[in-house]
């Protein structure tokens, strides 16, 4: 049984739930126990075999632990949402590639995340934050629909001390005091003396990657210097069901992350 | 060294009969009355008990790829704690008879399941092993074939090839496993095979690097917007379409047990890229035209290094709109070059 599971790569592996965190109404942080080799940017597929299987990204990882954060928006997702601390999440990976962290090392590094989109750059922010990863610079845009669908509140305001963070939600609410707009206006605000060892990152919904790097691409950033990660609907993260194909690309072993230089001429 | 050799029908019979009781000998056979229009007939693989099963007058509608690749299959079951691998349901060692565009589709599948990401997928490879190719000579093609334009009409991926004429097969062995049985029976003979070097159908390959982004969008993929009803079926009888997508079940009468299967998908059906949160890509049927199109004869040879598409025309003898994807090919060949002047 055990030499199987090594050899196929469809059979996930076993996980603990040790933690489990309500981030909005229907966004939670799972944290299970397992030990494995992660770069920031990769994802696993999780599943409850009997119901499903999908593509989730780690939200930050440890020498033992992994935490996914996920939005309850179906079938698996959903049934995910129901299960508690001590239950078992099914899950295997890594997989994709993740983030050139070593690109990043000594950059002045611009991070631009939408929604659920923190939580692939999650793990690297967290690097940055506590000294693994030292940057010259962070500038950390993170954009949310509304107030109610802010995640990693506890985190920002982590982050906001060792960053130069922009929290923007996308219009003013009562009793909200800080930045509103798209994260595309926030983008602009933004000035670049130099492109030299400058690094930008967008992830997001493809309409806000699409605008976000666009308006990049308007400050004159080279297209070398920005990378994005893509979603796409994925059956095996092996490249075989084909799902994840947009020209000879595989998002799911090529991607997801990937350079915008490469990423930009890729058409669905 | 490959050897040759003659055998009347009857020698044959008894190399065929001999080769059954170790193998299970797979073929284009005929099943009368159960074709797409009444009246006619349904060709498909299928078992061959005898060598008179074996249909060489007319191409089969379905591809062999199902030996490979069948359009349902359990990956493994689950208890609630564990998984256990699902077996193949029989350990038979598998001979089918098959023509060249055939053997190279197959060729196509190999790159997909067996390199591509450097991952072997461990279903396909379980029977892929079992396979042995027995070639059918194929000298005349059928109609919508275009296996010449694809590069697709020879092969010397055989363990045999075998030429059925009127008295007896002559018969080219290539795997030693299959010579004892075709030098008792037969007698030595000079035999190759030979290919056809010429469709009634000829397509012309684009010849560019990249598409232009243009083309992705340009009015020739319209007409496809009405006509193509994502069917699926030019994705289910392509040799080389592989998709696929998993499907878990349980049991009815337990809350913790059940299994994971996965079942072919195509590029055609609806939801082949749904997203959550709604979003979705190619949602008309003409960039679902094209996007097969491309990956048939375009972006598949810049990741394997040969087209995808073997030219067997398949998609084209079962679309029931008369979709043509030998037309498509030519129609964007001369898009292209109407954009290059
Ligand atoms: C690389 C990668 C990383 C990801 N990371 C995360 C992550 O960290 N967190 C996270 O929450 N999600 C993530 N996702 C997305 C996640 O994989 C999906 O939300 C998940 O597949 C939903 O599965 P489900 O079974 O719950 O939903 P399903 O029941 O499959 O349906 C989900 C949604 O898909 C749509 N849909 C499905 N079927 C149809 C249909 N037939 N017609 C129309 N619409 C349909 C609907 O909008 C529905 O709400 C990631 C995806 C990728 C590719
Ligand atoms: S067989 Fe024809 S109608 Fe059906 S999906 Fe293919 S092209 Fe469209
Ligand atoms: S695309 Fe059509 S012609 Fe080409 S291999 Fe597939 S079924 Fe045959
Ligand atoms: S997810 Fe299956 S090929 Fe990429």
């Amino acid at each position: 049984m055990s030499a199987q599971t090594t050899a196929n790569p469809y059979l996930p592996f076993v996980t603990k739930i040790i933690a489990v965190k309500a981030e909005t109404e229907s966004e939670f942080t799972l944290t299970v126990q397992a030990v494995c080799s992660i770069t920031p940017g990769q994802f696993f597929q999780v599943s409850l075999p009997r119901i499903g299987e999908a593509p989730i990204s780690v939200s930050n990882y440890g020498s033992d632990w992994i935490q996914f954060t996920i939005r309850a928006v179906g079938k698996l997702t959903g049934a995910i949402q129901n299960l508690k601390t001590g239950e078992n999440l099914f899950i295997r990976g890594p997989y994709g590639t993740g983030f050139p962290v070593d690109r990043f090392k000594n950059s002045r590094l611009v991070i631009v995340a939408g929604g659920s989109g923190v939580a692939p750059v999650r793990p690297l922010v967290d690097q940055v934050v506590n000294g693994q990863l030292p940057v010259k610079s962070l500038d950390l845009i993170a954009g949310f629909k509304n107030r109610a669908s802010i995640i990693f509140t506890d985190d920002l305001v982590q982050w906001q001390q060792k960053s130069n963070l922009t929290l923007t939600i996308d219009k003013q609410e009562e009793g909200w005091d800080g930045a509103t707009g798209l994260v595309t206006e926030h983008i602009r605000k933004l000035r670049f003396d130099t492109f030299d060892d400058l690094q930008v990152i967008v992830v997001g919904p493809p309409v806000m990657m699409k605008f976000a790097t666009a308006e990049f691409r308007m400050l004159q950033v080279p297209a070398e210097r920005i990378w994005v990660s893509f979603e796409r609907l994925m059956s095996c993260g092996l490249g075989k069901c084909g799902h994840c194909k947009i020209d000879y690309t595989y998002v799911c072993v090529d991607g997801p992350v990937l350079n915008y230089s490469y990423a930009a001429n890729l058409i669905d | 060294m490959n050897k040759s050799f003659k055998l009347s029908s009857e020698q044959f019979k008894t190399v065929f009969a001999g080769l059954s009781e170790h193998y299970c000998i797979v073929g284009p056979k005929r099943f009368a009355g159960l074709g797409r229009f009444s009246d006619t007939d349904l060709i498909r693989y299928a078992p061959l008990t005898s060598i008179d099963e074996l249909e060489l007058a007319e191409k089969s509608c379905f591809s062999p790829k199902d030996l490979v690749f069948p359009p349902d299959e359990t990956l493994f079951y689950f208890n609630g704690q564990q998984f256990s691998e699902a077996a193949l349901p029989d350990n038979l060692e598998i001979i089918v008879l098959l023509r060249p565009c055939d053997i190279n589709g197959i060729d196509r599948l190999d790159r997909m399941f067996m390199k591509n990401a450097d991952v072997i997928d461990p279903y396909y490879q379980r029977r892929r092993s079992r396979l042995h190719f027995f070639m059918i000579e194929c000298r005349e093609s059928f109609e919508n074939c275009f296996c010449v334009s694809m590069n697709a009409n020879r092969s010397d991926n055989y363990a045999a090839a075998l030429r059925f004429g009127k008295d007896g097969v002559e018969a080219e062995v290539a795997s030693d496993k299959f010579l004892e049985t075709f030098a008792v029976n037969g007698s030595v003979f000079e035999f190759k095979p030979e290919f056809v070097s010429e469709n009634q159908i000829k397509v012309e390959l684009p010849k560019v690097e990249t598409m232009p982004p243009e083309i992705f969008t340009d009015k020739l993929w319209e007409e496809y917007d009405s006509r193509c009803i994502s069917c699926g079926r030019c994705n289910t009888s392509c040799v080389t379409c592989s998709c696929f997508t998993t499907r878990d079940l349980f049991y009815g009468d337990s809350r913790t047990c059940g299994e994971r299967r996965r079942v072919w998908d195509g590029c055609h059906l609806d939801g082949f890229c749904d997203m959550a949160g709604g979003h979705t890509f190619r949602k008309n049927k003409g960039e679902r035209m094209r996007f097969k199109t491309f990956h048939k004869i375009y972006d598949y040879r810049k990741r394997f290094g040969v087209d995808m598409c073997v030219g067997c025309g398949r998609c084209d003898d079962v679309c029931p709109e008369y979709i043509s994807f030998s037309n498509c090919i030519n129609k964007l060949s001369a898009r292209l070059k109407e954009g290059a002047e």
